[in-house]
Parts: C-alpha cells; sequence; structure tokens
C-alpha cells in the first residue's frame, strides 16, 4: 500500500497529463465530419507510433551480451518506424485522394 | 545542458501531436495537419536517438544497430504504404497499428526482463519484491494490451484482404472473457510467484493475451473492421502510454493517451454514423442476449 502511494506521488505530474491528455483528445475531435473518420483514424495510429520512443531507448541501453534485448528491440524499432513511417505516409495519400475528389 | 534540449524536443513534439490531431479533424486543414504531426514525431526521435541519458548520464549506444532498425523499417515502411492500394487502405492502417502494438509488447517484455534478472541477482524468493507495483503494472498493461492490439490488428488485416473468415462458434462470448480473465489472473499470479517461476507467468501471460486478441476480433464481421480497427488503435495508444510511464517519458505519455482517448471516442462515432452501440458491434455477430462487452 505504502508502495503504492510513494508511486504515485512519484508519478504524479504523469498521472496529471494522462487525465488532461483523456479530456483534450475527446475534446479536439469531437466535431469530426464522418468523411474524415479514416483519416483521422489513420493519423492517430501514426501518432501513437511515438512508442518507437520507448523502443529506441530500450535498444540503446541494451549491453552488448544481453542478446534478447538487442534482438527484440532491434524488432521493436523496426516494427515501430513501420508504424510511424507508413501511417504517416498512408494517412497523407488518403488525405491526397480528398483534395482530387473535390 | 543537451538534457534541456531533448526535454524541449519532448514539449515539441507533444504539442504537435495535439494540434496535429485536432488539424486533422477539419477537412481543410487535414493534410497539413499530418505534416505537422508527423515534423514532431521527427524532432522527437532525433532529438532521442542524439540526446537521450539515461539515469546515470550516460548516452546510448548501439547506434549501428538503431540506424540499422530505422532504415529497415523506414523503407518498408515507405514501400508498403505507397504500393497500396486506394481500396485496401483500412488494412494497411491496421497492419501499422499492429506493428505498433508489438513494439510496446517487446518493450515491455524486454523490460520485465531486466526487472527479472534484477530480482535474480539479488537473491529475492517473490517476484514482487524487487519490483514496485507501479512500474509492474505498466510493464504487464504494456505487454498486454500491444499483445491483443497486435494479434487483434492482424486478424483485421487478414479478414480485410481476405485470408480469414469470420469464425463464430457457440458461447464464443463466454470463452473470451474467460480468456480475458486468465490474462488477468496469471498476470497477478506473475506479480507473486516465486521469482524462479515469475518469467514463465509471463510469457503464458503475453501469449494467452495474443490467443484473446485473435479471438475478439474473429467473430467480428467485415463490415465493422474499421470500427474494431480503430479500438484497436486506441488500445496501442494506451500501451504506447505505458512504455511513458516505464521510461518516464512525457512525449509518449502525451501522444499515447491522446490517442487513446481520441480513438476510443473516434470508435464511438464511427459507430454512430453507422447507427449502431459499439456493444452491438462487438457482439451483433453471433446475435448473443449478454449485454457486457
Amino acid at each position: 500500500m505504502e508502495a503504492t502511494l510513494q508511486w504515485i506521488s512519484a508519478n504524479q505530474q504523469m498521472i496529471y497529463i494522462v487525465i488532461l491528455m483523456i479530456f483534450l483528445g475527446i475534446e479536439i475531435i469531437g466535431r469530426v465530419p464522418s468523411v474524415l473518420h479514416t483519416p483521422l483514424m489513420s493519423g492517430a495510429n501514426a501518432i501513437h507510433g511515438v512508442v518507437i520512443i520507448g523502443a529506441i531507448i530500450v535498444m540503446g541501453r541494451a549491453s552488448e551480451h544481453n542478446y534478447l534485448a538487442l534482438i527484440l528491440g532491434f524488432l521493436a524499432v523496426i516494427l515501430g518506424t513501420l508504424n510511424v513511417v507508413g501511417g504517416f505516409v498512408v494517412t497523407d495519400r488518403m488525405l491526397e485522394m480528398f483534395k482530387k475528389k473535390k | 545542458m543537451k538534457f534541456d534540449i531533448l526535454t524541449i524536443c519532448y514539449i515539441v513534439a507533444a504539442v504537435t501531436f495535439i494540434v496535429g490531431l485536432k488539424m486533422l479533424s477539419s477537412p481543410a486543414t487535414a493534410r497539413r495537419g499530418n505534416l505537422v504531426a508527423a515534423a514532431g514525431m521527427f524532432i522527437a526521435i532525433v532529438g532521442t536517438i542524439f540526446l537521450y541519458k539515461d539515469e546515470d548520464g550516460l548516452p546510448l549506444h548501439n547506434y549501428a544497430w538503431i540506424f540499422a532498425a530505422l532504415i529497415i523499417g523506414a523503407i518498408i515502411g515507405v514501400v508498403a504504404a505507397k504500393k497500396v492500394k486506394m481500396t485496401a487502405m483500412p488494412e494497411m492502417v491496421s497492419f501499422f497499428n499492429g506493428m505498433g502494438g508489438a513494439c510496446a509488447a517487446l518493450i515491455s517484455v524486454i523490460e520485465f526482463d531486466y526487472v527479472f534478472r534484477a530480482a535474480e541477482k539479488m537473491n529475492y524468493v517473490h517476484f514482487s519484491e524487487g519490483v514496485v507495483p507501479g512500474h509492474y503494472l505498466a510493464i504487464v498493461a504494456g505487454s498486454i494490451i500491444g499483445s491483443v492490439s497486435f494479434a487483434g490488428s492482424m486478424v483485421a488485416w487478414g479478414k480485410l484482404n481476405g485470408s480469414f473468415k469470420d469464425v463464430i462458434f457457440k458461447a464464443q462470448h463466454t470463452i473470451n472473457l474467460l480468456i480475458f480473465a486468465g490474462v488477468i489472473v496469471l498476470a497477478i499470479i506473475t506479480f507473486f510467484a516465486v521469482n524462479a517461476y515469475a518469467d514463465y507467468f509471463f510469457i503464458a501471460t503475453v501469449i494467452l493475451a495474443l490467443i484473446y486478441g485473435v479471438l475478439f476480433v474473429l467473430p467480428i464481421g467485415g463490415a465493422d473492421m474499421p470500427v474494431v480497427i480503430s479500438l484497436l488503435n486506441s488500445f496501442t495508444g494506451v500501451a504506447a502510454a505505458c512504455g511513458g510511464f516505464l521510461y518516464n517519458n512525457k512525449a509518449m505519455l502525451t501522444g499515447g493517451i491522446l490517442v487513446g482517448a481520441a480513438g476510443t471516442l473516434l470508435t464511438i462515432l464511427m459507430c454512430k454514423a453507422m447507427n449502431r452501440s459499439l456493444t452491438n458491434v462487438l457482439i451483433g455477430s453471433f446475435g448473443g442476449n449478454e449485454t457486457s462487452g
């Protein structure tokens, strides 16, 4: 119990961010027109690719003899990059298509 | 001093994610919004590679590995995204989402391995002695949510490109709930387990989470797939945020939770546009009377 409370006070900034971002996330896309649903989903998909930062940190901190961390980290960076790069490019292509239609 | 520049990079990235998402939700600015978010992501990635310092003030190493992985991922990503047909866009999104989920799960698995080895070195009898509950929660939540998102997205991807059919069997919903309960129970057992066995329980947790992800998406009809992809998208956001907790990284946390919240709302909006409720989509295909979902 005490450890949990300590963890909460040690991470209070993070917890504030979580709470504020939940409300902000709901607020900023509240009035999206339905034609933009799929591109918005795709754009959001690219944004959560920020997880790649974690993969880079894992990879960069792994010691040279820890093969498990090296191999899994390497894989994680590849997959994360796929998510980020692919996500943004696909979103851009989708939105490009929207322009042509008009 | 360098560390402060990285902090600024992360703040800039977090702001571009928020602004980018905002711009993406209006037709006139959508395309620019995507570019804004991409620019922020680029800053965050480059900043992390060159400026990150761990608690002991040491910079990252293994640069060759990092750059090799970045280049491989970027090439495959661009080629796949450029080649895909316009009609196949949603399945591509699902595929990339699955990659993000897998990435989040892998990070958590590696982090578990660190904690586990540290506990082994200290000769702790129980795994729980070596880890703060909050830290373990972030690890296990990241690996479970990431695995579910990865497996689910892959099934959604396979269904949209025709390699998977809907699979419906009796009492499916009950079985899924039981499996999900099993994942939670295993996650708790891992925490309290004797240290020598903690890793086996953790691996079992991850595997069962993967199975749950597959079973969760299997019964859902093809027409409802975009809704499910959007839901899994928000799952991956939450998994990414768990990674943010692990590394005390506010850019990951901001991006992850932002997508988690916006993705959940977007899922509901998509259901509304189709005149259905989310529960209806998730259990509708087998017309169960159960209301949970």
